[in-house]
């Protein structure tokens, strides 16, 4: 059985003997794990030198597992890690190091932190802080960066780290003197997790490193300019509460910033109370049981029929934690146009950004979810709930279930079915993504780990990763793209290495799904380089040393995911799924909600 | 139409290219930004002139808010302020013109501040149609050079001083 290495442990070493059996071997540590001469962990004069702050830092705020890569300005950190209580997991790349981070925040709702070197191993993070930024996911970023003469002058892997991820982190800075480094890390992490959450970079100067400073770790903070509103307005509140007791047809729109919020219990609690139907965006999938007669699933492009036409004739629209993007509203002057619309947000910046809000409430939803669920009534809605119910009878997600190919959704209900409902799923990007966010029924927050919001292909591996780090006793699926798992595949080893029993379901149809669905819809069927030539992926997973199967026909479907999920070591099965399958419904882009396609798709399969 | 926001910031290296990347990376238009120091030598203050609806400006001042270093944003439209530019101008004068141009400048409280044998510096400040007026007057002279600061603007204490 592949239990959870305990750390700090040798590396294991895999290697394929002459049966082609994969075999492990620990290379085991010296003893002596205390470490070089160079940097001891304080002299006699009481001083610090800057790496070791970073690690006291880090441990202070309640680091034990960090992701990152080494290079030549982050020597001294490393060093110091050496024998850090500290998890270190290695990626094969920074931007699934940043990815790893970022869904082990997101799976654990701690912070997640990532290291590279200056230069290039700084910009592989981009990507990654881009994703967590979208998303508002708390990550801290350390980058080594070239000795402080240096900068400026085209040193050896010089890159201006702040320039360059300035627009792709909530806040970053550099440090120039040893004195505010403690400092410095504690406002990173404040930052990062406090309000909207969202990445933080720290670029670090190999000399601050290797500097010497007294380190009590008791500065206070210095963040004049960040202030954060919790409560909401109380006047706020009860105008709400009393558009939504006045209101006859409301549908709440939930979004990822509930489940930031770790506002879920409060969500469920208020909705209960007012008797609400709940629509949620693909990253607040999970933040209201999907098993719910009042829940309407996820909306927005390739949402539920019910949902969007419940949007779309609703009177109130009452918005938490959700941003109004474009994927969810469709064309934007026709978004509810019969709604009056309430918006909670911690962010005052989302507030009518997009849609105009008639009653904003600034604040952390969890505060005021529970403060209106004190001042809104009951009300049973009976003709709304009917019409909602109608919808549902007449437009469920849906297939062709007599087919004979491998179908994308039979398998994701199909795991779904397996897993109890109850995985943690990653994903990929695409058409993928959406058969997941359709077809698996999530109940509980934190379950779906997606990129919503910038849509990374080759998310769905590494946050996989980072998410069984983070929950070693749950099963981690990652439900995958072919393309998309083209993208970063080579963590497969990261798993391996590191006896991460993720499983990954490749719904391989050969194609950028995505782009040829768009292709053949919009453009003539002509499949402009949208398809690339495959590997084998049952053969690299056995390469990298992880289980592969590969799946052709749909009565193995079922058996194949037995196999996978009763495997104790990463797996990753291939299915060959129906090549030009596409998701339904679609609202195109420049439609209005309630004009989806595929509608009779749908309902002849009803 | 137009609004000047002024904001206080933390006197730190990239809040300049945080705020004005903001504006780039938003697609807000601006019309002028000037940075200077205050009372304060933690803080500088930005004063920033933009045009756009009531909600493009809006989100400006929510998304200058938003940024970390930004200390506090207040959007002056509507509030009675005391706004200034200040401008140097080299205006073609050869001496023959001089006696028509020294007037001019003095109408509109103008200092020269350069003389070259065809050539004349003058400062000049004040509210931006000011500004704008005295170029317009100077155009048929022929204007060599212009250097302008943007506006910068303070609150009036008193309501009824405007
Ligand atoms: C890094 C990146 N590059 C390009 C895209 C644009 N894109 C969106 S979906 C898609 C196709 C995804 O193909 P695949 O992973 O096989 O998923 P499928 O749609 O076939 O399920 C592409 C290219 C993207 N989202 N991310
Ligand atoms: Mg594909």
């Amino acid at each position: 059985m592949i239990g959870q290495p305990e750390w700090p442990s040798g590396a294991v070493v895999y290697r394929n003997d002459e049966y082609g059996v994969y075999q492990e071997r620990y290379r085991t540590m010296s003893k002596s794990r205390s470490s070089a001469k160079s940097a001891g962990t304080q002299d006699k004069s009481g001083l610090k030198a800057g790496a070791q702050i970073i690690v006291d830092t880090l441990i202070g705020q309640g680091v034990d597992t960090m992701f990152g890569y080494p290079g030549g300005v982050v020597l001294p950190l490393f060093d110091r890690l050496y024998d850090a209580p500290i998890r270190f997991v290695i990626p094969r790349h920074e931007q699934g190091g940043c990815h790893m981070a970022d869904a082990y925040a997101r799976a654990s709702g701690k912070v997640g932190v990532v290291v590279a070197t200056s230069g290039p191993g700084a910009c592989n993070l981009t990507t990654g802080l881009a994703t967590a930024m979208m998303d508002s996911v708390p990550v801290v970023a350390l980058t080594g960066q070239v000795r402080t003469e240096l900068i400026g002058n085209d040193a050896f892997q010089e890159a201006d780290t702040t320039g360059v991820t300035r627009p792709v982190t909530k806040y970053n800075c550099i440090v120039k003197d040893v004195k505010n480094l403690a400092r410095t890390i504690r406002e990173a992490f404040y930052i990062a997790s406090t309000g909207r959450p969202g990445p933080v970079l720290v670029d670090l100067p190999v000399d601050i490193q290797v500097a010497k400073c007294k380190a009590d770790g008791s500065d206070d903070m210095e963040l004049p300019g960040y202030k954060i509103r919790t409560r909401g307005h109380a006047k706020q509140i009860s105008s709400a509460a009393a558009a939504i007791n006045a209101s006859e047809r409301p549908v709440l729109y939930v979004g990822g910033g509930v489940i930031s919020a770790n506002a879920t219990e409060q969500l469920r609690a208020f909705a209960e109370k007012a008797h609400l139907p709940v629509t949620t965006t693909l990253l607040g999938l999970g933040s209201y049981d999907q098993s719910k007669p009042e829940s309407l699933d996820m909306l927005g492009m390739h949402g539920s029929a019910y949902a969007n036409f419940a949007v779309q004739e609703c009177d109130l629209l009452i918005a938490v934690g959700a941003r109004f993007d474009d994927r969810v509203t469709g064309r934007l002057k026709d978004f509810a146009p019969l709604a009056e619309i309430l918006h909670i947000d911690i962010d005052p910046a989302s507030i009518s950004k997009n849609v105009k809000v008639d009653i904003p409430v600034v604040g952390d939803a969890k505060h005021i979810l529970a403060e209106l669920a004190k001042e809104v009534k009951y009300c049973e809605r009976k003709a709304w709930f009917k019409k909602i119910a109608e919808w549902k009878k007449k437009f469920p997600f849906s297939y062709d279930k007599n087919s004979s190919s491998v179908k994308p959704q039979h398998i994701v209900s199909e795991l779904c079915h397996q897993t109890d409902g109850k995985a943690i799923i990653t994903t990929g990007v695409g058409q993928n993504q959406m058969w997941t966010a359709q077809f698996y029924k999530f109940s509980r927050p934190r379950q779906l780990i997606s990129s919503g919001g910038l849509g990374t292909m080759g998310y769905g591996l590494p946050a996989a990763i980072g998410a069984q780090v983070a929950k070693p006793k749950e099963t981690v699926v990652d439900i995958d793209g072919d393309h998309s798992f083209n993208m970063t595949m080579t963590e497969l080893a990261t798993a391996v290495e590191n006896k991460l029993p993720i499983k990954v379901c490749i719904l391989n149809n050969g194609y950028m799904g995505m782009v040829r669905q768009w292709q053949e819809l919009f453009y003539g069927k002509r499949y402009s380089k949208s398809y690339l030539a495959n590997p084998d992926y049952a053969a690299v997973a056995e390469a990298l040393g992880a289980v592969g199967i590969t799946v052709d026909k749909k009565a193995d479907v079922p058996k194949a995911i037995r196999a996978m999920l009763g495997e104790k070591r990463p797996c990753v099965v291939d299915f060959r799924i129906e090549r030009e399958e596409n998701v339904w419904p679609m609202v195109a882009a420049g439609k209005s909600l309630n004009e989806m396609d595929g509608l009779d798709i749908l309902e002849s399969m009803a | 139409m137009k609004h000047i926001i002024s904001a206080l910031v933390e006197n730190k290296p990239g809040v300049l290219a945080h705020v004005a990347g903001m504006f780039a990376a938003r697609a807000f238009n601006i019309d002028s930004l000037v940075v200077g120091r205050t009372e304060d030598p933690d803080l500088s203050r930005m004063t920033i002139v933009v045009i756009g609806d009531d909600r493009v400006v809006e989100q400006v001042r929510k998304q200058l808010a938003k940024i970390v270093p930004v200390v506090k944003v207040q959007d002056f439209v509507g509030k009675p302020i005391v706004a200034r530019d200040l401008m140097l101008i080299t205006i073609s004068a050869p001496p023959e013109k001089r006696p028509e141009l020294l007037p001019l400048i003095e109408t509109f409280k103008g200092k020269v501040v350069d003389i070259g044998p065809k050539l004349l510096m003058v400062e000049i400040c004040g509210p931006e149609a000011k500004i704008e007026a005295f170029i317009n007057v100077c155009k048929p002279y022929g204007i060599k050079s212009v250097a302008r600061t943007g506006t910068i603007a303070m609150p009036r204490q008193a309501k009824t001083e405007q």
